[in-house]
């Protein structure tokens, strides 16, 4: 990372494992589970988030000596809600069903606590280029989990990744199922996003035991 | 008054914000360690989404819909013959709904301080966190996916899906007291067991799925078709399990 020096380069590396917004820092959980039963919708949230968390830090850090304080909450909803609108209007064009799966959840960015927490913690008090890089760090640490759980969601519960079949066909028995693997038809149900999620916690805090709290 | 009840229940059980869709997950983690707390949030949860959800969806009826700013020249029951027919503001919705939310989350902690400090003292603290909370813009964005048709439904439908909330926030916040006795695995303390009886817990709601048949919308937005024919295969062997699992829960008890 030649661009990069050492102490921005931690910005993003440091949410991806140890610091990750959502088994660590627990945010952003609203919108993180309810998308997460196959792998393209989880995929375009995470792009989503990417996007409006990396451009609303740089504009918050921006603005962030003119904000009065008092109505710092109010100005930051809008401007999230704002970039919101972008990808919303840009989703209903060129990807309509997707946009339609996803429903409110899109929506529900703006209110989703990573946005909020970052802009508070980070943007209120640094430079654009470094509110950037923690914007970007934040979303992508967002969406490893994401993607981890809609590709186990998605292969056990249905057998296929983006839609394609790649364990065989369940119906016609080839492939696996040709030996009577069968799919866990409970991995799509909104439960068991919660359970593998605390299974990700469950394992991420057995490799690094720092991270383990108290009762 | 039976579309009341059937919403009602509805919007407490089947459709619950937390177990259903996993609205307000944020908060409902991190201020659930303490019942009296807990009681606390839910309660201001209620209040907001009570005012909130039937505010919006007059601004959903009056500015925001295709054809809704027809009522400006009076044409508010023949839509097609107003100058304003064509205007379709609903890209706005977000940013209105949750200006909305913003100013009355404001202007409710402003009143409550001035008319009631006992209630800001134990309330007030949460109001703030409120305004961020998935939950309440969720109820206003679900009150306009869904169509609610009148404004009494929408108030109904506010106020009950906010006593979703507040029974889910206030059993785990009951069991996460508890659990601080028994020996859970160092690695699961705190983060983990709460994911992981939430989405049991969430299993135990999804049974009360069959308890209104007949409702057009199925629980599940997120599914596409073919996995839905799936899921429903599911539902019935996953209810013979509870059932079992009910079954033994009693003779343990005995």
């Amino acid at each position: 990372m030649g661009l990069l020096s050492k102490k921005d380069a931690k910005l993003i590396k440091d949410p991806l494992l140890d610091d990750n917004p959502i088994t660590i820092q627990v945010l952003g959980i609203c919108s993180a589970l309810a998308i997460t039963a196959q792998l393209k919708p989880s995929i375009v949230m995470a792009v989503s988030v990417i996007f409006v968390l990396g451009m609303g830090n740089v504009v918050i850090s921006l603005m962030r000596n003119i904000i009065p304080s008092k109505i710092r909450i109010i100005v930051q909803l809008i401007v999230v809600a704002t970039l919101v609108i972008i990808v919303d209007q840009v989703l209903k064009a060129f990807a309509y069903s997707l946009s339609k799966e996803l429903s409110v959840f899109i929506g529900l960015i703006i209110t989703n606590c990573i946005i909020m927490g970052r802009f508070e913690a980070f943007a209120l008090g640094n430079g654009p280029w470094r509110s950037f890089l923690d914007g970007i760090g934040n979303a992508l640490g967002y969406g490893v989990i994401l993607i981890i759980v809609g590709f186990f969601r998605e292969l056990l519960g249905s057998g296929t990744l983006f839609g394609i079949k790649v364990l065989g066909d369940s119906v016609e028995k080839t492939g696996l199922y040709a030996i009577g693997y069968e799919n866990n038809g409970f991995m799509v149900l909104p439960p068991m996003a919660l359970i593998v999620v605390g299974i990700i916690i469950w394992v991420q805090r057995s490799k690094n035991k720092a991270l383990i709290e108290e009762n | 008054m039976l579309e009341h009840i059937e919403l009602f229940f509805k919007s407490i059980f089947v459709d619950n914000m937390v177990f259903a869709y996993f609205l307000g997950m944020c908060s409902y983690l991190a201020v659930s360690k303490k019942v009296s707390t807990a009681v606390g949030l839910g309660a201001a949860v209620i209040f907001v989404l009570t005012v909130t959800v039937p505010l919006n969806w007059f601004l959903d009826q009056y500015i925001l819909q295709p054809g809704a700013l027809a009522w400006i020249d009076g044409n508010r029951d023949t839509p097609e013959l107003s100058v304003y027919a064509d205007y379709d503001l609903s890209f706005l919705s977000f940013i209105l709904f949750i200006a909305t939310i913003a100013t009355m989350v404001q202007l409710v902690e402003i009143i409550v301080e001035k008319f009631s400090p006992s209630l800001y003292n134990s309330l007030g603290i949460f109001l703030p966190l409120i305004a961020v909370n998935c939950a309440i813009l969720g109820g206003s964005l679900f009150m306009q996916s869904r169509e609610i048709e009148t404004a009494g439904l929408a108030l109904n439908y506010g106020f009950s899906s906010g006593i979703g909330w507040f029974l889910a926030i206030v059993a785990i916040a009951a069991i996460r007291e508890k659990i601080r006795y028994s020996n859970v695995p160092a690695p699961l303390r705190g983060l983990g067991i709460t994911f992981i009886i939430t989405g049991l817990m969430a299993i135990g709601f999804m049974s009360f799925g069959g308890m209104l048949t007949g409702s057009g919308d199925s629980a599940m937005p997120v599914v596409e078709e073919p996995v839905e024919k799936l899921e429903e295969q599911q539902t019935t062997k996953e209810k013979e399990v509870e059932a079992t699992q009910t079954v033994v829960v009693t003779e343990l008890k005995k």
